[in-house]
């Protein structure tokens, strides 16, 4: 690019080492990590840190009751808005929805629904990926052609679709999901797998290991899969960005994690009608926390992208 | 090599550095290089790879990567400075007063135009020349280069040539804007052994046609002999020796451009090949004193603390060295 | 280019031939459908009468045959719940979903495309950061949330925007607008990230060098020269990409009730109308393939590289 001569900018010389450790602090994914810690502490310890019951509607407040109905007295309050509105309070510090329950709860155990099935579903998607691209890449011939034809035809269906086909026969429930994207997302591996391992496959210590008699399991084992490791890890923190987001829009749709769980798509699903009259936070707080971790996974993934390739380390 | 006319291009200290890590690294890629050039001359710029030689040719023309400037020095063109000039009159420079020839022929020329676009542009945009007089044009040009059936060729695209035929149509392109100066980097390094010396040729006809000053930049001494006429031997960002290229090959100078010429190998003789020890040296982070005194044979203990300066030699030419500029005065 | 195609050809088929034949095996192998498209606790007589309507009591390679004869004609069976052939309906609704899917095109195209350049020019820049924040943003919020968010915002605060429905004209672009919008959302973060890494690699390479170092002017050099090759991945993505939208809005046409197929999906899981679900999965897979095709014999003609080939 042209650039025009100019002084010389200001230029600071650091030691090595301290230059060194600032390297690795810039490089850090400090947000996303951040992020995931916040939401992965509020599954965990849902039960302690929940104020209330995800299932069980709220009992309120004298001055709730006294807001809600005119009474101060009542089995339940719904549709109460977050604490920074007048008639809220934070006894429901985000509201409560239309039967009444605590939404920062709900939020809390919905945070564990959607890394759970985000994450073992990708996995297992990985795990089954993962295997039939080295041996599609490392077995060659048939095996390649057969896995890399079904492989391809797998791909052309559009995920969405071809979940909510799935959960239409097997039915909604935390493990169906779990399957389904298992059985969705295997194909997004093993694609990237293969190419890698025909890569691997002509390097020297694979030919080695061939030439000294090595059987081609152990090869696989010991040899090409902690190679790919590095790809796969890539692959699937963009995936599980992904499946959380299928998760969330098979709940809305009614055939994902079914209700009471408070799925995060169930939650906004279940709060259309509210929109209508003006009650924006029974279906936006669940969105923020949906775009909430799956930005922070794609950053992870980003990061571990660019620290992984050697290539594209030292931009 | 006095001339009372200014030189067609002077070169005077040339400092361009690069800046990484927010300015916190800096690569003295091209460390108060000088030299000159007159009009027909071949200059030869020698080096093994990093010295510095690219980055020179980059920044006559201003070509540079964002993280690089020119921090200091003067290029002249015909008496102009280039250095002060802005990005709009640089343009102008570019193709029309100097033009470059690139190394890979293969990823030179752009896959979705054709050959006649592509040798065409510089004559479009610096001689505005249009309609049959551009045709007739890149006809002319392509002859030159020795391109058979000139008129079909032109319509076709760079995939269908080969890597010689390509880099022909790269020196047609360097020739369309009509330049005083071609800079040709490695132009034969990615050629094969036998289209090396027909394209060499090549240039050396067409520079005799034209009259136009050839910069060519190359690690191949073998290269420098046949086509230069001055040479100029850069180790870690400036240049080491300045000779002619008779002086350079019967009486080199520096202890560098010795090991240069005795790790050529010899045919006839089984003696072992001959490496340079050591490796070249990172540009961030030069050792003190002479740049190339971790690898010297010759090195003095001032060699190790005090950068040596450039020594005029009587017979012409400039080294910098101190055992050189011992010896030179002793004599 | 004559064997190219055929290749091509030859390719799509047996794609499409596989992706037909896993939707049929994963319909019968992952559950049930008898058992799902009925009433809790219905009786085995009545499953067995279902099984049998559906001609799911026979041998699995029975049933295969017969589906793949039925689709070589074109017939995706009978819609459950509407007693009319699943086709006839989808066909009846597919250009809702298109207009849809178009609007969503362009809107990714448009926002995507000059961000990714404009990400690319400008290298590391705050301009990049800019692009490098839509593109993940784009990633990372579901569709159906922007849709949501945009029906309170644009829709009940503002009441700028209806926010049922598509409209009694085709011309009516209001009702189009904020569906458009957040189904393209998704696609325009792909954009930008596409665009913006086939322009680095493009203004990176040596020949778009060579170009500026003959001299020509920038402008040229970018409009010219590095716009055409990065557009080559670009647009291949795009097509597709406007197929997928096509297929994929179910969640914002349930949200923003646009009559599409994405609707019959839905209305098709909420009725237990297997076949309808069926269908509409198979036409998703069936028009990508062919899209695909289209698109590679386009690149043939596109590319020089392609076109004076054998």
């Amino acid at each position: 690019m042209p650039t025009t001569t100019a002084r010389v900018p200001f230029t600071v010389v650091l030691p090595r080492a301290v230059q060194r450790s600032l390297d690795i602090v810039r490089a850090a994914p400090i947000i996303p990590l951040l992020v995931l810690t916040i939401l992965g502490f509020a599954a965990v310890f849902a039960p302690v840190l929940a104020p209330h019951d995800k299932l069980q509607p709220v009992t309120p407040t004298a001055a709730q009751c006294q807001a809600r109905f005119g009474f101060p007295d009542c089995p339940y309050v719904d549709g109460m808005p977050p604490f920074w509105y007048a008639q809220g309070s934070l006894h429901t510090p985000l509201g409560t929805d239309y039967l009444g329950r605590d939404i920062l709860s709900r939020l809390s155990y919905g945070a564990r629904i959607s890394l759970v099935v985000g994450i073992t579903g990708t996995l297992v998607a990985g795990i089954i990926g993962t295997l039939l691209g080295i041996v599609a890449g490392y077995m060659g011939k048939w095996w390649d052609q057969i896995i890399m034809r079904i492989t391809d035809a797998w791909l052309t269906l559009p995920s969405l679709v071809f979940a909510i086909l799935l959960s239409s026969i097997r039915g909604p429930g935390l493990w169906n999901v779990v399957l389904i994207l298992a059985l969705v997302f295997w194909s997004r591996y093993t694609r990237v797998v293969r190419g890698e391992v025909l890569s691997l496959r002509e390097r020297e210590f694979v030919k080695l290991a061939e030439v000294n008699g090595v059987s081609r399991l152990a090869i696989i084992f010991r040899h090409l899969l902690p190679n790919v490791m590095n790809t796969v890890m890539v692959v699937f923190s963009l995936q599980v960005g992904i499946s959380i987001i299928i998760e969330a829009s098979l709940s809305f749709l009614g055939v994902g994690v079914p209700p009471p769980e408070p799925s995060w798509g169930l939650m906004m699903a279940q709060e259309r009608e509210s929109l209508m009259e003006g009650k924006w936070w029974l279906a936006v707080f669940p969105g923020i926390c949906i775009m909430l971790l799956v930005l922070a996974a794609n950053l992870m993934g980003d990061w571990l992208r660019v620290r992984l390739d050697p290539q594209l380390r030292n931009r | 090599m006095e001339n009372l006319m200014p030189p067609l291009l002077h070169v005077k200290d040339l400092r361009t550095y690069y800046f990484g890590f927010r300015g916190t690294r800096v690569v003295k890629a091209v460390d108060g290089v000088s030299f000159s050039l007159e009009a027909g001359e071949t200059f030869g710029l020698v080096g093994e790879s990093g010295c510095g030689k690219t980055t020179t040719c980059h920044s006559l023309v201003r070509l540079l990567s964002p993280n690089a400037r020119i921090v200091g020095g003067r290029i002249e063109l015909e008496g102009e400075d280039l250095v002060g000039k802005s990005s709009r009159e640089m343009r102008e420079i570019r193709g029309r007063r100097i033009a470059t020839i690139l190394q890979d022929p293969m990823a030179s020329l752009d896959p979705l135009f054709s050959v006649y676009e592509q040798v065409a542009e510089p004559a479009y945009y610096h001689q505005s020349l249009r309609g049959q007089k551009l045709v007739q044009r890149v006809k002319d040009l392509l002859t030159a280069v020795r391109i058979p059936s000139p008129a079909a060729r032109m319509k076709e695209f760079p995939h269908q040539m080969s890597g010689g035929m390509r880099q022909r149509i790269v020196g047609a392109i360097a020739q369309a804007g009509g330049p005083q100066i071609i800079i040709a980097d490695e132009p034969t390094t990615n050629l094969d052994v036998t289209i090396q010396l027909q394209y060499l040729n090549l240039l050396k006809d067409l520079q005799r046609a034209s009259g136009v000053a050839l910069i060519f930049v190359t690690h191949n001494l073998g290269i420098v002999a046949k086509m230069c006429d001055t040479v100029a031997v850069m180790y870690a960002g400036k240049i080491v020796e300045l000779r002619s290229v008779r002086g350079l090959f019967y009486d080199p100078r520096h202890p560098y451009t010795k090991a240069l010429l005795d790790s050529i190998p010899k045919l006839g003789t089984k003696a072992p090949l001959y490496a340079i020890p050591g490796q070249p040296p990172d540009l961030s982070a030069l050792p003190e004193g002479c740049s190339f005194h971790p690898r010297c044979p010759y090195a003095m203990d001032h060699c190790r603390t005090e950068e040596p300066t450039e020594h005029r030699l009587d017979e012409g030419g400039r080294v910098r060295c101190w055992l050189a500029m011992q010896e030179a005065e002793r004599a | 280019m004559a064997r190219y195609i055929l290749t091509r050809a030859f390719y799509s088929l047996v794609t499409l031939w596989l992706l037909v034949t896993i939707v049929f095996g994963m319909v019968r192998l992952t559950g049930d459908p008898v058992k799902m498209h009925s009433e809790v606790g219905a009786d085995k007589a009545y499953l067995d009468e279902l099984r049998r309507r559906w001609g799911l009591d026979r041998p699995l390679h029975v049933q295969y045959l017969s589906f793949m004869s039925g689709l070589a004609q074109g017939d995706f069976g009978y819609s459950f719940a509407k007693s009319l052939k699943v086709r006839d309906i989808y066909l009846d609704r597919l250009p809702n979903s298109l207009k849809l899917g178009f609007g969503a095109f362009i809107i990714s195209l448009a926002l995507g495309i000059p961000l990714g350049m404009l990400s690319a020019i400008k290298v590391n820049t705050s301009w990049d950061s800019v692009g490098k924040v839509f593109a993940l943003l784009g990633l990372s919020l579901p569709g159906f949330f922007v849709g949501l968010v945009l029906i309170i915002v644009f829709g009940v605060e503002l009441g700028w925007l209806p926010v049922m429905g598509k409209g009694e004209h085709w011309w009516d672009w209001r009702h189009l607008l904020m569906p458009a919008f957040a189904l393209g959302w998704y696609f325009s973060g792909a954009m930008v990230r596409i665009t913006r890494s086939s322009m680095l690699e493009v203004l990176g390479s040596d020949y778009i060098k060579l170009v500026r170092l003959k001299g020509v002017p920038e402008w040229v050099v970018m409009a010219l020269h590095a716009f055409k090759n990065s557009m080559i991945p670009v647009l291949t993505l795009a097509g597709l990409n406007l197929l997928i939208m096509v297929n994929v809005a179910v969640v914002i046409e349930v949200i923003f009730n646009w009559p599409g197929v994405g609707q019959l999906l839905y209305d098709g899981l909420t009725n237990r109308d297997f076949p309808m679900v069926q269908g509409v999965v198979l036409m998703a897979g069936i028009m990508i393939v062919v899209l695909n095709f289209v698109i590679d014999i386009l690149y043939a003609y596109v590319d020089p590289r392609i076109r004076l080939s054998r």
